[in-house]
């Protein structure tokens, strides 16, 4: 799966997750550009895409997804099995 | 097993919410989330189905039959992402559910002190969703057994005090749920050994919850036993999410951890379903009898696919045994499949445990609509199990309102799938339920005199009824409740009330609770009626306005309704009322009550203020009413 793929997927996740077909996403995309991205929404992302992509993200990991580019970078490497 | 997975799989989920949420009608975007939420969904669609119905929901409820119910919940840890969850599994059974999560952490505030939003939302059902590092125990670990014992007993009497206030200024129904063990062993499989122990302690306190919600009536939750097995092992107590953000529960769960919690809702509400209806040729054996015969079926001990089924025969029996009725469906030949009943010898369901017996080459929904109405039961009590998927397709797109669950290709897990979906969830547990199976049978023994009679009035001479009317007390309360939240047909207001709401009403000096009982030559068929007679607001002082009557349909004409007639005016008269005013109040279910009071003598009257379109309103004088025939002895002392 390369980036371009992780973004259609994860653009898939959000959509579901925030009941909105209109999203798009960009790496520079955060909570101020989506309504509705509060803290409790943001769990709901992190295991949505975990549930996903088939990861499990680290707890030290969940302090650094500022944005929509922390999270395909993190899914992209956790993909690679690192 | 997958979550939820007695529910159906739709084709395209995900598609057909985002056609329902363009619906302009809030009504209709409702109807379509009471409709998909009856299919298998991860927590994200369970949360998009939540905002579907969310106006509809908001605006008029019991147009689509949704019965409305307030839920707290008083929480110690993260729950406000469970809520969608709670209130989608509400719409698949039937139940409008507003909830109210009251700020993290401070249930003894809201339950002690004051909390005005929760006593403004005042909630009929109190979820106390406590977790393990809730208020620690701190004690030494090497403190004996009696220092433990001690500080466990003050614990569970602090949470029954907390239970009392719940039910004394909110007459709710509490629900404890029991702790989660989140936190690893210390000693591995000594840690029993050591009375203080993390794990020790967490047992004690769950044991000691248990037996203290027994006595005070509380309701309890245990997420750990219902969600072992099935959806992601690390879904509860699952340390990176409790670190993150609090949640017990996480949000992959939400889904089995909302239909846990709307079940028990259901079952306080006497929302669950009454009978197993089951089939035969792989459901109850493996093979075909028609074709392989009864010596061909597998069945029974020294295979495995036999043991299986056998299991599965076993598990059904002893559903009957608390109270569920067993129906068999069954596309066979009638003999044939009444001679496998009869004949094999491995059978552990007996002939006599079915209470309707269909096996014919109709189809199975008309076979299903026949034995509701044999039962005197709605569609929406059965449970339908069937291994064929064709017949379980046709039969949800046929009659929506009975429940088809999925099944599993392997016999040996249906027992498990069945438990799982939780249909016959209960908030009691009662002598007439462990009855009610011989209560069947003797309604069949009653039938066969019956057909053989042509005199109704001998007949029912000839059964030597006793009706026993008691004012409802402890003993009566959870059957009495019961019955008032599930008699959907012959009930004449279908008003519904938790125990605590009932135990008030009964300890109410000006009103009457009523619970009768009817026994006969062949048998007890237990507590069968209940009037509730209070005054009212509308109504003058000395009278009493009728707020329920209902009765098991079990029993019906068999003159019960004038001799229950009779005994409430007795009643009424010496608390000095002279007017019994009853209310018939329609749903698409009581019709069969329509005349319920001119057919006793009451005499019609103007509408009574404030109440729902359709109400019709009778009186009935209770001095000088000249008093009804009827072949039964009365016990009311």
């Amino acid at each position: 799966m390369n980036d371009k793929e992780i973004y259609a997927a994860l653009t898939q996740v959000f959509r579901d997750v925030f009941d909105d077909d209109d999203i798009t996403l960009t790496p520079t995309t955060t909570a101020d550009d989506i309504p509705g991205w509060d803290s409790q929404a943001h769990v709901n992302l992190v295991v949505a895409a975990e549930t996903r992509f088939g990861i499990r993200f680290r707890t030290a990991e969940l302090e650094s997804l500022h944005n929509v580019g922390d999270f395909v970078q993190l899914i992209a490497t956790r993909r690679k099995g690192a | 097993m997958e979550q939820l997975a007695w529910l159906p799989v739709h084709d395209d989920l995900g598609a057909a919410l985002s056609i329902a949420r363009r619906i302009a009608d809030p009504g209709e975007r409702l109807a379509r989330a009471m409709h998909l939420a009856g299919f298998r969904r991860d927590f994200t669609a369970t949360g998009r189905l939540d905002r579907l119905a969310e106006a509809g929901l908001a605006a008029t409820p019991a147009q689509l039959g949704l019965v409305p119910l307030r839920l707290a919940i008083l929480a110690s840890h993260t729950v406000d992402h469970l809520v969608p969850g709670i209130r989608v599994a509400g719409l698949h059974r039937g139940l409008a559910l507003s909830v109210h999560v009251a700020p993290y952490g401070s249930y003894r505030q809201s339950l002690l002190g004051d909390d005005p939003a929760l006593a403004a939302f005042a909630p009929q059902l109190i979820l106390l969703a406590l977790d393990a590092q809730d208020s620690p125990l701190d004690l030494p670990l090497d403190s004996p057994e009696s220092a433990v014992e001690e500080a466990v007993a003050a614990r569970i009497a602090e949470l029954r005090h907390l239970w009392r206030r719940a039910k004394e200024r909110f007459n709710a129904q509490v629900v404890q749920q029991l702790l989660v063990p989140a936190s690893p062993p210390l000693f591995g499989s000594y840690e029993a050994m050591v009375p203080a122990a993390p794990r020790s302690l967490l047992d004690r306190l769950n044991a000691g919850l248990r037996a203290a919600a027994r006595e005070d009536g509380v309701l309890l939750l245990d997420l750990a036993a219902q969600m072992a097995g099935q959806g992601p092992a690390d879904g509860l107590a699952d340390p990176v999410r409790w670190h993150q953000a609090k949640q017990l529960v996480s949000p992959t769960m939400a889904p089995l951890h909302g239909d846990l919690v709307a079940r028990i809702a259901g079952a306080v509400l006497g929302r669950t379903r009454k009978c197993l209806v089951l089939d035969l040729d792989n459901t109850l054996w493996g093979g075909v009898i028609g074709d392989d015969g009864i010596e061909g079926i597998k069945l029974g001990q020294g295979n495995p696919t036999g043991e299986a089924f056998l299991a599965v025969q076993r598990y059904a029996a002893q559903l009957g045994r608390r109270g569920i009725i067993l129906a068999v469906c069954s596309k066979n030949d009638s003999a044939v499949a009444e001679a496998a009943f009869a004949n094999h010898p491995e059978m552990a369901l007996k002939r006599g445990d079915i209470a309707a017996f269909l096996a014919n080459w109709n189809d199975k929904a008309g076979n299903l609509r026949q034995i509701a109405k044999q039962l005197n039961i709605g569609l929406d009590a059965l449970v339908f199990v069937d291994d064929n998927p064709a017949e379980r397709d046709i039969i949800r797109r046929e009659l929506p309102d009975v429940a088809v669950p999925e099944l599993p290709d392997d016999a040996a897990l249906y027992p498990a799938w069945l438990a799982a979906a939780g249909y016959f969830e209960t908030a009691g547990f009662t002598a007439d339920d462990a009855a009610r199976g011989r209560s069947y049978a003797a309604n069949a023994a009653r039938q066969a005199v019956l057909d053989q009679t042509t005199d109704l009035e001998g007949y029912l001479r000839s059964l030597e009824m006793v009706l026993t009317a008691r004012p409802i007390g402890p003993a009566e309360l959870p059957r009495a409740t019961q019955l008032v939240n599930k008699t959907n047909q012959f009930n004449l207001t279908t008003r519904r009330y938790t125990e605590a709401e009932m135990q008030a009403l009964a300890a109410d000096p000006d009103s009457l609770a009523l619970s009768l009982r009817l026994a006969d030559r062949f048998g007890d068929n237990g507590l069968i009626s209940v009037v509730l007679a209070r005054p009212d607001a509308a109504l003058r002082p000395g009278e009493w306005l009728i707020d329920t009557w209902l009765m098991s349909c079990r029993v019906l004409g068999r003159k019960v309704e004038e001799a229950t007639l009779q005994v409430l005016s007795d009643y009424a008269r010496r608390q000095g009322i002279t007017a019994l005013i009853g209310e018939y109040r329609p749903t698409a279910r009581n019709g069969m009550v329509a005349e319920h009071y001119p057919r006793l003598g009451f005499a019609p009257m103007a509408p009574l203020p404030d109440r729902p379109d359709g109400t019709l309103v009778w009186r009935y004088e209770t001095r000088g009413s000249r008093p009804f025939a009827h072949p039964i002895a009365l016990d009311t002392t």
